[in-house]
């Protein structure tokens, strides 16, 4: 990536491929279990319903196995930034709010909480001014529930405020 | 010419006022779809899809349902070609070698004639696959309809082990994600006994995981988390076509006949084997600069160097539904998504379709035509607009853009918990594109893994375990023999590079 451009780095490429390939060993792991337990041989109806996720997991865990071989064994002199610090604080700008939101849904319906999330961004990484902000973050869930409610009747989820309003 | 008779009658299908409505209403926003960050042809169709299952329910409302989700995969080919030339920010993947060339025109204020050039030639290279399409289709059809479970086992082991031969990245990444598809697409309902697998007792699990939910984090939300990266903004050259620019390029556009005819085989040739329209952009770009007369010229501006690489993609991806329609393989993630519409519309795809869906298959396919026809005359006459949406700031787009994707991950199944996937899927989709596992793999074998399974299985109990019945006759032969050649090829293309060495 940009290795070069003098960010510092918050990991390295190589601890983000050890981290990948042993999540890929540990998942392999589960299937594997998972599929010793269901049976992994061959019943009275052909092979059990282990047989083909156990080897499709067996092949998840050499692959990642040979990827942990080759991710350990990278030459000092050839390591590389995996995302610099200032990156990263982007990226989690972006994915802790949208966890939040997710969260947010459940709560409060998709409509509601999808003019927070966007008037949070506008706000907060666009620096809009608020009268900005309320158009285009209210606008967005307007559009949104003409399309899908009226337009193409598919119910997303609605919280209190819309019960308030009496558009359930 | 039973051939051209069909396609006749899939005009007739075609065109009505509904279906031409719907074509330009999907090629816009696929176009739409295309130049945005974070939402592309696969994760635009599979957000879209939800909002044809009601359409799907009419009478012939399938055929209308599949033109307009063909139409946006086709608005989604053309659009990439708009941000690559003006802002250098390749909006899909298979235009990341347009940019080569198309950036450096558009600098030198050449933009009208690289993006009429990349159109154009898009258009020629959708037009030939599609005549592809046309004639080969119904042949391999009617070849596939003798095909049993060992054949059908071997097409997808085929399938699968080609992208470990044809990928770029490394071959055990390329293993170790496709097999962790097929080990989320194991997860439910075992597709032959019925046993609940790798559920762990959660109510959630029982389902499985659906591919579009992966497809939707895989490919969206990855992408927007990889975008912010760059930063939150975006420059780029402005944009002005008209019809004099148009016309004079296309005046200039036969000199390249060469390379048009060499850039739409490997197209075809890549999309139908699962290669993909990106590697086949790369190769036929590849191919442009070892064999025309200005190679060395190449990189610095030369619309030759836009016309290899569009013509190439378009052809693949247009070339991608042929086994996707015929074998109901799909050779590309977009492809795939389609395939899955049409399982859940209640079609099977494979060889019975051309049987028993006929007025769908010709509707389908007379619907290509029409469809890169109106995406030629809306991209030609709207591209100012499109740029503008690139224009729009990222801390506005990118939000909405989430909230899209939020929504059609929840349409799929009205299920929160499928958010939380798409989310969880979206941090795996920017890992795995930071460190080149590839993705398209994994997708595919979500889609195809119960299928996979069963084919084998069924073999396996016709056979009693005998393994030799995937080289029991010449043809199933051939193709699990060509399959173990093309698994094997990264060993081997190691092998005769060390062996170079070791002589000279």
């Amino acid at each position: 990536m940009s290795g070069e451009s003098g960010g510092r780095a918050a990991f390295s490429q190589k601890t983000a491929e050890i981290v990948v390939a042993a999540v890929f060993m540990l998942l392999g792991a589960i299937v594997i279990f998972d599929s010793v337990r269901l049976g992994i041989g061959w019943g009275e109806d052909g092979p059990e319903a282990g047989y083909f996720p156990f080897y499709v997991a067996l092949i998840i865990c050499v692959s990642s196995l040979i990827n942990l071989a080759r991710a350990l064994t990278v030459r000092p002199e050839k390591h590389k930034t995996f995302v610099e610090i200032g990156q990263l604080k982007l990226v989690l700008a972006v994915l802790v709010p949208t966890a939040i939101y997710t969260a947010l849904i459940g709560w409060l319906g998709i409509y509601v909480a999808s003019i927070l999330f966007v008037g949070f961004f506008m706000r907060w990484l666009g620096k809009y001014p608020w009268w900005n902000v309320l158009a285009v973050s209210v606008g967005n869930s307007v559009v949104f529930f003409l399309i899908f409610e009226i337009w193409f009747s598919i119910p997303l989820p609605k919280g209190p405020i819309e019960a308030l309003l009496g558009l359930n | 010419m039973d051939e051209i008779q069909s396609l006749i009658q899939g005009f007739a299908v075609a065109l009505s006022y509904r279906n031409l409505a719907l074509m330009f209403v999907g090629v816009i926003l696929g176009v739409i779809i295309g130049v945005l960050p974070g939402l592309g042809g696969a994760n635009g169709v599979a957000i879209l899809l939800p909002l044809t299952f009601a359409m799907a329910q009419t009478p012939g409302g399938t055929t209308s349902a599949i033109i307009l989700l063909s139409c946006i995969y086709w608005g989604a080919l053309f659009g990439g070609a708009i941000t690559s030339i003006l802002f250098n920010i390749p909006g899909e993947p298979w235009s990341v070698a347009t940019t080569f060339d198309g950036y450096p025109l558009a600098q030198k204020g050449r933009a009208g004639e690289a993006l009429t050039a990349a159109f154009t030639s898009s258009f020629v290279g959708a037009l030939v696959a599609v005549i592809v399409i046309t004639f080969l289709s119904p042949i391999v059809a009617r070849f596939a309809l003798e095909f049993g479970p060992p054949e059908f086992f071997a097409v997808y082991l085929l399938t699968f082990c080609a992208f470990v031969g044809m990928s770029r990245e490394h071959a055990f990444k390329t293993l170790a994600s496709m097999m962790l598809g097929f080990a989320l697409a194991a997860v439910g309902t075992d597709p032959v006994t019925g046993t609940l697998r790798l559920t762990f007792g959660s109510t959630h699990m029982l389902a499985g995981f659906d591919f579009l939910i992966a497809v939707i984090g895989l490919f969206g939300i990855g992408e927007i988390l990889l975008t912010l990266e760059e930063g939150l903004a975006f420059k780029g050259a402005s944009a002005k076509i008209n019809l004099g620019v148009v016309l004079e390029t296309w005046k200039e556009l036969p000199k390249y006949w060469r390379t048009s005819i060499r850039s739409a085989a490997v197209g075809c040739f890549m999309g139908i084997v699962p290669g993909g329209a990106t590697p086949a952009s790369f190769m036929s770009y590849g191919v442009a600069l070892r064999f025309s007369r200005d190679g060395e010229k190449f990189g610095t501006g030369q619309v030759e160097g836009v016309v290899a690489p569009e013509t190439a993609a378009h052809a693949a991806g247009t070339a991608a539904l042929l086994p996707m329609l015929t074998l109901g393989v799909p050779g590309s993630p977009t492809a795939a998504v389609l395939l899955g519409g049409l399982l859940i519309w209640g079609l099977q795809p494979g060889p019975l379709l051309f049987v028993e869906q006929k007025d769908f298959v010709w509707g389908l396919i007379a619907s290509m035509y029409l469809g890169n026809i109106a995406g030629l005359i809306v991209v030609l006459t709207c591209v100012p607009l499109f740029a503008a949406i690139l224009r729009i700031p990222f801390s506005v787009i990118a939000p909405v853009i989430m909230v899209i994707c939020a929504i059609g991950a929840y349409t799929v199944h009205n299920s929160i918990f499928d958010v939380w996937m798409m989310v969880v899927f979206g941090i795996a989709g920017y890992m795995f594109k930071k460190l080149s596992y590839p993705l398209a793999p994994m997708v595919l074998a979500i889609v195809l893994g119960d299928r996979a399974e069963s084919s084998f299985r069924q073999a396996m109990l016709v056979s009693q375990g005998d393994m030799t019945i995937f080289f029991s006759n010449a043809l199933v032969g051939s193709m699990t023999g060509l399959a173990l050649i093309l698994l094997g090829w990264p060993l081997m293309s190691l092998g005769i590079a060390r062996l170079r060495q070791t002589l000279s």
